[in-house]
């Protein structure tokens, strides 16, 4: 019988954590802010099929970067949470900081316990009835949850277009002044994103109960003039 | 309730239903026939109608248990999603569980799957749903839908009448299910035309109704006393709209003069 090799744990951590930042680096990334009439999701994605941003519930978005299949098998696992749960009880007892937890936990347990960490960053948004009451949560590969107000980030290079999206943002900004400053955040200095390379959707308050809806095509082009 | 994630094999897709039997949320059917050994409500006449924009869909909202009547204002006519419509038949407990799960079922799928089912999909998944309550149907507890939408595919209003074991017929003009159907279809059949305007099929709608109301005692008419109303649904390319109360018993009100002023 061999004896494994001893790796401090430290270390342990550190390469899963390495693995799983370089894993999210290669891909594009996604912004969340409020505007005045509710959350806007913009990302960086070419492909019109493969989505980063959908509709988990009535008032709940999910976005996520990082490997597709894995932030997918989240996804639809967290529509499945939040349809089993608003039949059992009601629709008004389908929240965001439930959901986010049980993300945490799974993300944090698979960090922890299993030999590949996912290689993801997720968020769970949702709008309440005021601006006020508005939610995202943005949960790491690590399990680590953050309760961001106005605006987040996700993805390789989240600080440069946090810095970026920070001095832009306003509160209750147009959806048109909103979008054009998370697109110029998520671009650069040096790029330029055109309506094909965007994937944008928002929640928004006051209309109907799925409060989701993509925005495409036309009037995307329209939207950032 | 935990982050339902299955593996590859076991993992029910998009549907609902399939989600619910891992869940263990599948209610247990019953062995004995139900509705001899206790009062049960029941829900009855139901009509769809199609015109030249789409379809119209419309209830009566009496419940009755035997010889009494259980419900004033129960509702049995609902959006399924939002090009879609169902009305419900029969035992009232059951038949709106089987809506709530239809509903559940079409905004999952479109949900997981990133896009809705065809109208011909939807059609079908009632027809299975119906299939499934099959057991308890045999122990009395029958639901009898209709299911209505528009079909942005092919650009038109469509409507499908079921019957227990899930058999489902796609009717061209109209479709009614529930005591009063007879009654009620009389008068559809008789009033229809083609390519019908929106206001004409909804009177014939209400027409119907009123006739099935006046010949079966299980259908409800208007009730003027307490202000309950049918409920009547267009569903076009812009989707499920529910007529407002106020137009419905206009409506209504327009019809008694006329059937009144007839008998002078």
């Amino acid at each position: 019988m061999t004896t494994p090799f001893y790796v401090a744990p430290e270390q342990m951590m550190k390469d899963r954590a390495d693995y799983a930042r370089k894993g999210i680096a290669r891909g594009r990334s996604l912004v969340a802010l409020s505007y005045d009439e509710g959350l806007l999701l913009v990302a960086e994605n070419p492909s019109n099929t493969l989505r980063k941003v959908s509709e988990i519930y009535d008032r709940i978005a999910f976005g996520g970067v990082g490997r597709y299949n894995e932030f997918d098998q989240l996804r639809i696992a967290g529509v499945r949470h939040a349809d089993l749960k608003g039949y059992s009880y009601s629709r008004d007892d389908v929240d965001a900081q439930s959901l986010a937890n049980q993300y945490a936990q799974i993300l944090g347990q698979t960090f922890t316990h299993e030999m590949k960490p996912f290689e993801v960053e997720i968020l769970v948004a949702e709008i309440g009835t005021e601006a006020s009451e508005d939610q995202m949560f943005h949960i790491r590969f690590d399990g680590t949850v953050n309760d961001e107000r106005d605006h987040t980030v996700l993805g390789g290079e989240a600080e440069a277009i946090s810095e970026r999206l920070g001095n832009a943002f306003e509160p209750a900004m147009s959806l048109a002044a909103a979008l054009r400053a998370a697109v110029d955040a998520l671009a650069g200095p040096d790029r330029s994103l055109d309506a094909g390379e965007l994937e944008v959707a928002r929640l928004s308050r006051g209309g109907e109960r799925r409060s989701f809806e993509r925005i495409e095509g036309d009037d995307l082009s329209a939207l950032l003039g | 309730m935990t982050l339902p994630l299955f593996d590859p094999p076991r993992d029910p897709g998009p549907s609902f239903t399939g989600l619910l039997r891992h869940a263990g949320l599948v209610p247990p059917v019953p062995t004995a026939d139900v509705s001899d050994r206790l009062p049960l409500a029941h829900g009855t006449t139901v009509l769809a109608v199609r015109y030249a924009d789409g379809v119209v869909m419309a209830g009566d909202r009496r419940a009755t248990s035997g010889n009494l009547i259980s419900h004033r204002g129960i509702e049995k006519v609902f959006p399924a999603d939002r090009h879609s419509g169902v009305a419900i038949a029969g035992a009232a407990g059951p038949a709106l569980e089987m809506v709530k799960l239809f509903q559940l079922q079409l905004e999952h799928y479109e949900k997981v799957e990133g896009q809705a089912l065809s109208l011909d999909g939807k059609a079908n998944q009632l027809g299975q749903m119906l299939r499934n309550h099959l057991p308890a149907a045999m122990q009395g507890l029958a639901v009898v839908p209709l299911f209505a939408g528009y079909d942005v595919r092919r650009d038109q209003g469509r409507l499908f009448q079921y019957d227990v074991t899930g058999g489902r017929y796609e009717e061209q003009d109209f479709a009614t299910t529930g005591s009063g159907s007879l009654h009620a279809g009389q008068v559809v059949k008789l009033g229809w035309r083609g390519e019908m305007s929106e206001g004409d099929a909804i009177e014939l709608a209400i027409h119907s109704l009123e006739q099935a109301a006046d010949a079966d005692s299980a259908t409800g008419g208007p009730d003027l006393i307490r202000g309950i109303y049918p409920i009547v649904a267009t569903i076009t390319a812009d989707g499920f709209t529910r007529l407002d109360d106020d137009d419905i018993e206009a409506r209504f009100r327009a019809l008694l003069d006329r059937l009144t002023a007839d008998q002078a």
